[in-house]
């Protein structure tokens, strides 16, 4: 933006790199005192009200489908009986996590990103650090732990509505039995996909809180700016989410042996 | 006694479009300047740089043998507590009422009781006239009163370097008034450096000791008031006149034929604001500005420098002065 191009993409480089610059600098101010408590509480407050009753009817469809169609699957292969722990690792280790990171971005990260936008334009942020105080450890920590908190208390939610969601629908719809769905579950499951998970959903939490905070900061110029900025920062952070699913992952799979094998 | 602020060289652009390039001016310790010129020169952009919160190009920023430009975040943030800024759209804390907004330096940084505060914060907003208006949010009072509020908020932690974009813009001519005498009157009771960024061309012409403009891209002249003042340099002309008529046109600079053309179609100024008006004093009953005395000692070492029309000025409001004082 400031110098001239000297290679194709450099800009986006460049973004890529202050976004990180970003994300160091939240996690070193995160260890500063004094730690702004009344705006974590206030920011984790917010979050949670715009996403908790999306999370929960958006999980409640999802396990169905999930146990539906992992329900049909495995009658095929004749595996009826591993129905509820393949239905509910699924649920556990991919969709709620997303789920939650999904909305935390989409309902708590936009209106953060709008709100950080607005404040920039006002000169908020500037006449911030003219006082002498750092928006990033005041403003911007309390906002992506906030996310963070909110992802991880989310997850476990969404977790718990999907699962019984999949439940009712494979016992119910499908004529499951419970004990098998129950039986299979403790078979295959273990404790380490309940962590794989909620890491997940921690490490989505600060990447959409970075990332809306991240655009927020440095909106284009005049309310349309704030505008794009709001757009980019959901597209930018569902991006960013799937690529980080699948590396996650890739070395859960990898590091953690699974049950039974 | 405030600080001196010397600029070297100072370039900025965005991308492709400069906005100026090698500004060099030395805003003397403990006097007032105003810096002229036309929308879009990059005024606001020149205060943004004063305080670091943009980075130039080029050249340097000397504070306290400091170079603005190249010091560390950390020093940056400590010469920053030097600072009171006034940004041109108050740029208060939207989430909070005016009184958290002023308070909110002293609750930062310093451990003053909420008693102490209580006081300091309702003097200052009795200052700039706001008294009464301290549960009200941003979002419901006029721009000038953000404007007012916003310099409150500036002046809370007793500065000493001032810097205010826009006082007047957004303000009625009383308020306008009222906000030049009070800067003078900071002045006088706190010698610090002010720097204001303003159109009004009375402000200009009666608040500074020292008047700079920026005009296409470059700082036309800083000095004395009294060189601005009687000036013959058009663009400087024009805009103390707020003329039609000359290099300044509605988009950044016109072009020599339209100037021309209008030269020829007879069209003449009406109506000519010229020579050096006196400068406004602090109120009765404050200390002495110490800038003038300063001042008076800088300009006479200079002197020899100045333009004819200047130096006659100085040395004419040099004598009423002495007249004045036998
Ligand atoms: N952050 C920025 N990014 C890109 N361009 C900018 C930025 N800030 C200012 N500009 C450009 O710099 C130029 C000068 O802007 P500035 O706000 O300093 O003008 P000004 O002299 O203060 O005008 P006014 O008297 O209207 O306030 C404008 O053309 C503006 O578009
Ligand atoms: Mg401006």
């Amino acid at each position: 933006m400031t110098v001239k191009q000297a290679f194709p993409g450099q800009a986006a480089l460049r973004q890529t790199g202050r976004l990180y610059a970003l994300g160091l600098d939240v996690i070193r101010c995160t260890f500063k005192r004094p730690f702004q408590f009344r705006e974590f509480i206030g920011q984790f407050w917010f979050i949670a009200s715009v996403s908790l009753l999306p999370a929960a009817l958006v999980a409640i469809p999802f396990g169905a489908v999930i146990a539906l169609h992992l329900g049909s699957l495995t009658e095929q292969i004749g595996a009826q009986s591993f129905t509820g722990a393949a239905s509910v690792l699924a649920i556990i280790q991919q969709a709620s996590p997303v789920v939650t990171a999904l909305l935390i971005a989409g309902a708590g990260g936009s209106a953060m990103c709008a709100d950080l936008g607005s404040r920039t334009i006002r000169e908020e942020i500037d006449a911030m650090e003219v006082l002498g105080v750092n928006p990033v450890q005041r403003l911007i920590v309390p906002r992506v732990l906030a996310a963070m908190g909110v992802a991880a208390f989310l997850n476990g939610l969404v977790s718990v509505v999907g699962v019984l969601g999949g439940y009712f629908f494979n016992v119910v719809m499908q004529n499951g039995t419970p004990g098998a769905y129950l039986a299979s579950f403790s078979a295959l499951a273990q404790l380490p996909d309940l962590w794989i998970s909620e890491i997940k959903a921690v490490i989505f939490g600060f990447v959409a809180g970075v990332v809306a905070a991240y655009r927020g900061l440095n909106p284009g110029r005049g309310p349309k700016g704030v505008g794009d900025a709001v757009n980019q920062s959901v597209v930018i952070t569902f991006l960013l989410l799937f690529l980080l699913n699948l590396i996650l992952t890739t070395l859960y799979v990898q590091v953690v042996p699974p049950k039974g094998a | 006694m405030g600080v001196e602020v010397a600029v070297e060289g100072l370039g900025k652009s965005f991308g492709r479009q400069r906005i100026w390039q090698d500004v060099t001016l030395t805003l003397p310790a403990g006097e007032v300047s105003v810096l002229l010129g036309p929308s879009g020169t990059g005024k606001s952009v020149f205060l943004k740089c004063l305080i670091g919160l943009l980075k130039p190009d080029a050249g340097r920023i000397l504070i306290n043998d400091t170079d603005l430009v190249r010091c560390s975040e950390h020093t940056l943030y400590g010469i920053r507590k030097l600072f009171g800024v006034l940004f041109q759209d108050g740029a208060l804390f939207g989430s909070m009422n005016l009184y958290d907004n002023v308070a909110f330096p002293l609750r930062e940084h310093t451990r003053k009781s909420e008693t102490e505060i209580r006081s300091i914060v309702s003097e200052k907003m009795g200052m700039v006239g706001l008294s009464g208006a301290e549960r009200k949010l941003p979002g419901e009072i006029s721009g000038g009163m953000r404007k007012r509020a916003g310099l409150a908020r500036a002046l809370v932690l007793d500065p000493q370097i001032i810097l205010v974009d826009e006082p007047d813009s957004g303000l009625d001519p009383v308020r306008t008034a009222y906000i030049s005498q009070l800067l003078l009157d900071l002045n006088a009771q706190l010698d610090a450096t002010i720097l204001i960024v303003t159109h009004n061309i009375n402000v200009a012409r009666t608040v500074p000791d020292n008047i700079g403009m920026l005009f296409r891209r470059e700082l036309v002249m800083f000095g004395p008031r009294e060189v601005l003042l009687t000036s013959e340099e058009p663009a400087v002309k024009q805009f103390l006149n707020g003329s039609r008529i000359g290099p300044i046109g509605m988009s950044e600079e016109k072009d020599e034929a339209t100037m021309a053309a209008e030269l020829a179609a007879g069209a003449t100024m009406v109506d000519e604001i010229r020579g050096v008006p006196p400068q406004l004093e602090p109120t009765p009953g404050l200390p002495d500005r110490q800038a003038v005395h300063r001042r008076r000692a800088r300009v006479m070492r200079i002197l020899h420098t100045l333009p004819p029309a200047a130096r006659h000025s100085i040395l004419a409001s040099l004598d009423s002065t002495d007249r004045f004082a036998r």
